[in-house]
Order: C-alpha cells, then sequence, then structure tokens
C-alpha cells in the first residue's frame, strides 16, 4: 500500500468530482425554472418569457454538455482508482449508478432534442411537457446519485457474501431514511443555484440597462424562488445534521469541532482547530445546552467528542470544521440577500438600488461554494472510511497502484480541465454577455438530435446546414 | 440472468464499437484533410450523432460494473493510465466539436485537439483488445503486471489496426454523408484502408490460434462457429465489388459486418471466460438480487427505448450533408 498513491487519489476524485458537481448543480435547478417558464409563456402568452426561455436554453446546452462530458469519467474513476471498492461494493453501487445512467440517457437526451428542434414541429403541450421531462431526467439522476453516496455514509439493506456487499433489500438502500433528508438538500441547493444565477444576470442586465422587461422578470423570479427556498434549505440542512449526529459520531465531532463528550454540549460558532493538542484556539463557543439543541433538538442530550473516538477512526478535523462554516456562512448571507432584495422588489425599488443589485450580481458563485464546501463535509467528514464504519478508503484504493502512475493522471487530468474550463466558462460569460437575441427563435430546418452545445454557436459561424438527399 | 446481461454487455460494446468507431474514424481523417471548408463538413457528417455514440461507452462501464464487478474492477485498474488518457482524449474531441464554431482566431487549437483526442482514444481501445486476447499477468485474480504490463508489440500493432478499422468506417461514412471532393478523396481512401484491415485482422487472428493452442481446439471442435469467420470474408468481398461500383450506401454495412463478425470471432474464442484463463462469466457475474434489480428497472424496458432512441436519431439525420451554407428546404 502506497501512502502517497492513496492521497493523490484521493485528491484526484476530490477534484474531478468537485470539476463535475458545478455543472449539474447548474442544470439541475436550470432544467426545472426553464419549465416554469415555458409554463409561464404559455400561460400569459409575454413574449419576454419566450425570450428569456430561448436564451437560458442555450445557456443550459453548454453546461449540460459540459456536465455529461465530465461525468463519462466519473464512471471509470471507481474503478481504476478504488477497484476493491468497486468490486465490493459493485452489487449494490453498480446497478444504481445503472439506474441513474439508463433513466438519464432516456430521458434527458430524447426530450433534449425535442427542446432544441422541436418548437415549429410538436403542439405546444408537448413542448412544455419536453422541459417537464428533461428537469425530470436531472431529478432522477440527482437521487440515483445521492442513494448511491447515501449508501456510502449509512451502509444498510446488504449482507456480506465473500467479501462482498450483497444486497438483500433494495426498499432499505433506496428508502434510506438518510436519502430523504440528503436528496431534498441536493435538489434545493441546485435549484437555489439556478435561481441565483438567473437572478444575477438579471441585476447584471438592469444595471447595464438592456433587456428591460426580461431583466426585471430574472430579478424577480430569481430572488423570489431564494426567499422562499432558502427557509426550506436550512431546515433540510439541520435535518442532515440529525442524521450526521446519529450514524457519524466522528463527522460530527470534527464538523463542531467537540473534542470532549459533553452533556449537555457547548457550540463552538469559530474556532482553529488544533489536532495535534486536541484543543481549540480562538475559539467563541456558545454555552451548554446551545450544542445539544442544535445537534440533537434537546436542552440535556451527551455530545460525542473526538476523544471518546480511538484517532485512526477521526476525519481530517479540519476540513469538515471550516467547509462547514463557509456552507453555513455563504447560505445565510444568500437567506439575507434573497429576502431584502425581495422586499425591495415587493416595494419597486429594487431596480434603483443599485448596491443592492451589484451586491445581487456578485452573489453568482455563493451557491457554487456551498454546494463544493458542503459535498467537501460529507465526503471528508466520511473519513477515514469510503463506506462508513466498514471499509477504509486506504483498503479500498487499487492495491497496485504507484506513485507516479497516480501522479501523472492527476497531472493530466489538472491540465485538461484548466484547459477547457477556462474555455468553456469563457463562452458561457459571452453568452450571458451578449444576452437575448431580440428576433424570433429560428429552428434549424433539420433536426439534428444529440448536440446540446451547438445552441451556443453564433450565426455568422454556423457549420454548413443539413440538406436530406432524394426528397 | 447471467447470459441476459452478457448479452446487453455484447449489444453496447458493439454499438460503441460501431458508433463512436465511425466518428472517431471521421476524427482521425480530418487529420489528412486540407482545407478548412473540406474538414468542416466532414465534421457535419458526425456533429449531431458524436455525444449519442460516445453514450454507449458509459452504458457499456455501467453494465460491466453492475452485473460484472469483478471484472470491472480488474479491468479498469490494471488498464489504469491508458483508460485516463483515452477518457481525456475522449474530453478533448468532445469539447473540440462545440469550440470550434465559437472562435476563428483559435479554431486550430481545436482541430488539433479533436484530430489528436480522435487518435489518442483509437489507438489506446485497440491496444487495449490486444492486451486482452494475449491475456494479462494475473496472479490468483490479481492483476500483476505493473504499470505498463499491457503494452506489448501485439497490443501497439492492435491499437494501430484499430486506427485503420475506424478509419475505414469513417471512410464508409463520409461517402454516404459527403458530396464532391470530400466524398471522392473518402473512395480513394476506402481500398487502401480495407485491405490494411483485412490483412491485420487475417495475421492478429493466425497469430492468436498459433499462441493459443486450447482456442483452437475449440474452433475445431465446433466447426459451426466458422460461420463468423466466414461471414466477414463474405462480406469482404461485397465490399470490394460495390467499391468498384461506386456504391455509397453498401460499404458502410459492410464494414460493420466485418467489424461484427470479427467481434463475434473474438468474444467467442474468450467464452466461457470474460478474461481469457482468469474470470470466466458465471464467476464474475454479481448476485441475483442485483442483477434482477437492473433486469426490472433498465434492461428489460429501458434499454430497449435506448435503442430506439437511437435508431430515430439516426433515421432523423439521414442523408446527405450540404457543402454550402444557408438554409436549404426539403
Amino acid at each position: 500500500m502506497d501512502m502517497t498513491a492513496l492521497l493523490l487519489s484521493r485528491i484526484q476524485f476530490a477534484f474531478t468530482i468537485t470539476f463535475h458537481i458545478i455543472f449539474p448543480s447548474f442544470t439541475i435547478g436550470l432544467a426545472a425554472w426553464l419549465s416554469v417558464i415555458e409554463a409561464m409563456a404559455l400561460a400569459t402568452g409575454r413574449p419576454a418569457y419566450r425570450v428569456i426561455f430561448e436564451f437560458w436554453l442555450k445557456i443550459f446546452g453548454v453546461a449540460f454538455g459540459m456536465g455529461v462530458v465530465s461525468g463519462i469519467v466519473m464512471a471509470f474513476q471507481f474503478g481504476t482508482n478504488w477497484s476493491v471498492l468497486s468490486k465490493m461494493s459493485g452489487p449494490i453501487q453498480g446497478p444504481l449508478l445503472m439506474y441513474e445512467t439508463f433513466w438519464a440517457f432516456m430521458l434527458e437526451a430524447s426530450f433534449f432534442g425535442v427542446l432544441i428542434f422541436g418548437r415549429s414541429r410538436v403542439p405546444p403541450w408537448f413542448y412544455l411537457f419536453s422541459t417537464a421531462m428533461v428537469a425530470l431526467g436531472t431529478t432522477f439522476s440527482a437521487f440515483f446519485i445521492m442513494v448511491n453516496n447515501s449508501w456510502m455514509q449509512v451502509p444498510s439493506g446488504y449482507v456480506m457474501e465473500n467479501g462482498a456487499f450483497v444486497p438483500d433489500d433494495w426498499t432499505k438502500i433506496l428508502f434510506n431514511s438518510v436519502v430523504w433528508s440528503r436528496f431534498p438538500h441536493m435538489l434545493l441547493a441546485a435549484y437555489l443555484t439556478g435561481a441565483f444565477c438567473v437572478a444575477a444576470t438579471g441585476a447584471w442586465y438592469v444595471l447595464r440597462k438592456v433587456y428591460h422587461a426580461e431583466s426585471r422578470i430574472m430579478l424577480r423570479m430569481g430572488l423570489g424562488l431564494a426567499a422562499v427556498l432558502m427557509p426550506i434549505q436550512l431546515l433540510f440542512g439541520h435535518l442532515n445534521g440529525e442524521y450526521v449526529n446519529s450514524y457519524q459520531p466522528s463527522k460530527m465531532a470534527a464538523i463542531e469541532g467537540r473534542w470532549n463528550d459533553e452533556k449537555p454540549g457547548s457550540e463552538v460558532l469559530f474556532a482553529w482547530p488544533d489536532v495535534e493538542h486536541r484543543r481549540n484556539l480562538f475559539a467563541i463557543t456558545l454555552p451548554p445546552p446551545f450544542g445539544s439543541l442544535i445537534d440533537s433538538d434537546s436542552l440535556t442530550a451527551a455530545e460525542t467528542g473526538l476523544n471518546s473516538i480511538p484517532q485512526e477512526n477521526w476525519p481530517p478535523v479540519v476540513i469538515p470544521f471550516f467547509a462547514f462554516r463557509i456552507m453555513v456562512g455563504c447560505g445565510l448571507v444568500m437567506l439575507a440577500l434573497a429576502w431584502f432584495g425581495s422586499y425591495l422588489s415587493y416595494k419597486h425599488r429594487l431596480a434603483y438600488n443599485r448596491p443592492m443589485l451589484w451586491l445581487t450580481f456578485f452573489s453568482f458563485p455563493l451557491p457554487f461554494i456551498a454546494i463544493i464546501t458542503g459535498w467537501f463535509t460529507a465526503e471528508v467528514g466520511r473519513q477515514p472510511w469510503v463506506v462508513f464504519g466498514l471499509l477504509r478508503t486506504a483498503d479500498a484504493m487499487t492495491p497496485f497502484l504507484t506513485t507516479t502512475e497516480a501522479t501523472i493522471s492527476l497531472v493530466i487530468f489538472c491540465a485538461v480541465y484548466a484547459f477547457i474550463f477556462l474555455f468553456g466558462t469563457f463562452y458561457i460569460y459571452r453568452l450571458i454577455r451578449i444576452g437575448p437575441a431580440r428576433k424570433p427563435f429560428e429552428v434549424p430546418h433539420v433536426v439534428v438530435p444529440n448536440r446540446p452545445m451547438s445552441l451556443a454557436d453564433e450565426e455568422s459561424t454556423q457549420a454548413p446546414n443539413y440538406i436530406s438527399a432524394g426528397e | 440472468m447471467v447470459m441476459f446481461w452478457v448479452s446487453l454487455l455484447a449489444v453496447s460494446i458493439l454499438l460503441y464499437v460501431l458508433l463512436d468507431g465511425l466518428d472517431l474514424g471521421v476524427g482521425l481523417l480530418s487529420g489528412l484533410a486540407r482545407g478548412e471548408a473540406r474538414r468542416s463538413a466532414m465534421l457535419s457528417a458526425v456533429a449531431p450523432i458524436w455525444d449519442g455514440n460516445e453514450t454507449w461507452l458509459v452504458v457499456t462501464a455501467v453494465i460491466l460494473w453492475g452485473a460484472f464487478p469483478v471484472v470491472y474492477a480488474a479491468l479498469l485498474s490494471a488498464f489504469y493510465l491508458p483508460l485516463i488518457v483515452m477518457l481525456l482524449g475522449l474530453i478533448l474531441r468532445g469539447v473540440a466539436f462545440e469550440f470550434r464554431y465559437k472562435t476563428q482566431r483559435l479554431r486550430w487549437i481545436w482541430d488539433v485537439s479533436f484530430v489528436g483526442g480522435s487518435l489518442i482514444a483509437t489507438f489506446i481501445q485497440g491496444l487495449t483488445v490486444g492486451a486482452l486476447v494475449e491475456g494479462l499477468p494475473f496472479t490468483n485474480g490479481q492483476y500483476s503486471g505493473g504499470a505498463i504490463g499491457w503494452l506489448t508489440p501485439f497490443s501497439v500493432l492492435c491499437g494501430i489496426g484499430l486506427c485503420l478499422g475506424y478509419a475505414l468506417l469513417g471512410a464508409c461514412w463520409l461517402i454516404r454523408k459527403c458530396e464532391a471532393d470530400v466524398r471522392d478523396i473518402a473512395r480513394r481512401q476506402i481500398p487502401v484502408l480495407a485491405i490494411g484491415v483485412l490483412a491485420f485482422l487475417v495475421l492478429v487472428f493466425a497469430y492468436a490460434l498459433a499462441e493459443h493452442l486450447p482456442i483452437l481446439h475449440r474452433w475445431i471442435d465446433r466447426p459451426y462457429l466458422f460461420v463468423f469467420p466466414v461471414t466477414g470474408a463474405f462480406a469482404a468481398t461485397v465490399l470490394a465489388l460495390s467499391i468498384v461500383k461506386h456504391d455509397d450506401y453498401l460499404p458502410f454495412y459492410m464494414v460493420a459486418l466485418i467489424f461484427i463478425s470479427a467481434f463475434a470471432t473474438l468474444a467467442l474464442s474468450f467464452w466461457p471466460y470474460m478474461i481469457p484463463s482468469v474470470i470466466t462469466v458465471d464467476q464474475a457475474a454479481a448476485p441475483p438480487s442485483s442483477l434482477n434489480f437492473m433486469f426490472w428497472g433498465c434492461g428489460v424496458i429501458v434499454f430497449p427505448l435506448m435503442l430506439v432512441y437511437t435508431a430515430v436519431s439516426y433515421s432523423v439525420f439521414r442523408g446527405r450533408v450540404g457543402t454550402t451554407s444557408g438554409y436549404g428546404h426539403h
């Protein structure tokens, strides 16, 4: 077992999955929002809704393409770097990933083709139905991925046979109580990401005095949706804390920076965890029973500290401790922005309040940062286990993987991803800067399925069109 | 149930090889094309279908993990570096499709990554199959070949062979889809590529049979297996005739048939092993509780729907690609 290779493999997984999650978290929310916009367009007949729809569909296409391309890597990485895990948990994780792939392929790919090329070919109700199906497809994806990850966090419904985890009750795996607090948490995070990106774009257009009608709709809807969803998200965040507290005391203790058992517990707001001396430096702490109240919904509950857990079962305390606080901080800032912005919007003052518009514009990275730090909390907090309490990450790695191989692969991953991410981000930025087209949407005259990102092509440099032979 | 998943795996691999093979082949040939107009026409011939084609690779990977986790774990870890490089090649190729039309000045970057990505991905797929045919070093079911155990003269030869094979598929696709000089160039390339591919196949099978006598015995014991090589020979004959006659539609089907017979010959030579002489199909299969769960939720309805979807997207995109810009009408 090569410890350097292990560390590099973990960094590689973290790097590739962090890169990947950026795109789905954006597209899941956007897909749902597009269905709403299409419904509004049909219900009100206002052209602004149609313009908004076509514009965000383009951006959805580019982000969706980047998500698919970076997702392919994920399907392989379990086998390349974590072959012991994939052999042992294959009977459970494999089928779940298959569901994710098959269902998403069927719904997203087929109905996405309708969205791009079907505007003039299918009746309006079917077009609306297609937007809903694309949103359903992305939601299915999120669901099966969350089931998969939740099984690694809180294993259930399995028996051990010949050194493998064999499913004996799929209902326990699919309807694991943990899934039903984590899946909504992720889904809401994605919706909030979509909401803030839309609101930020709207704010940018208002500041630049372009797209008068569309920018106000985006701003109002984005902030309004966030104002409603953000408190619900905090509630689900709290429910997630409860599952961590029940099933993963080591993760909870690291998040809370709690070294000693306490009854009732105090709550560390800010500190610098000093792992070597098992203490917090510069701590700002709320007295008991705040810790028990937050973690266990009780005034008297006992809270586990790291000292009562063997040190070989500790996660790297610092990462979950800070990642969690960054996530919550982003959430609270988003809540304040959404509520205050919606209040101003209700008073019809938002469009004239320049500081607030700038704040809204600059808020678009917050949901992404919150999602990434949230996943860091969940995944790094699960360490040293890959399947919690059953299989250690160190034992899950491909045993013959060398430092050299792991270094080479990590370096080329970083190079290629940096390269395409820069260009991809630049192209999305350029699309958003140009904004929605004022002309009626032109439909390519031949249906070309399955080319999501081609929506973003500029008129001037279009690929040649397709002319059918023999017709 | 195990047989059901074996056949789904076979269908997925075959679909991937044929479909992504043709667009990777067009990518290889675009490296030989001169001038923006030709390259652009070649890209248009595969632009709408490439990512649907690539999806079959993911489908193959998840079937392998879900239904045969032992093989998934063994193969993916054994081919660590080549697989990761292949994936990055596919990524570069994929984004090149989309990004090249968004810039004039930097278009050459995306043209290079399109050709380079296609070349890397194709070569490594051939190399992987070659290494499997030759037999990877395994001890007690654990890969023991080190970082480059898959690198042998034979596997490199197979990598080159698959480049020829995919290029042939790509050329046969181009004569169906393109017009004027792009089609004419492809027509001239097909005989050269076809002779190369057939020579390569004969060589490989002769070598494989000579090296692995047990496989040869299986073939001699069951003469009806020779239906596949014979089909391949028949397809090669029809291919030659159709090239002489300047038929633009038959060659693609014939090359596909050659691929299918080569694939079937290979699979039958492996049978009942999934990794030759290491793990059999039955040893590799996931427990029944996994296979049944996948059968009802994915295999029996969703998989056929995916096939239908693929067929529909191809039928929608039939006919030739014009070399002129602007909107034409039916």
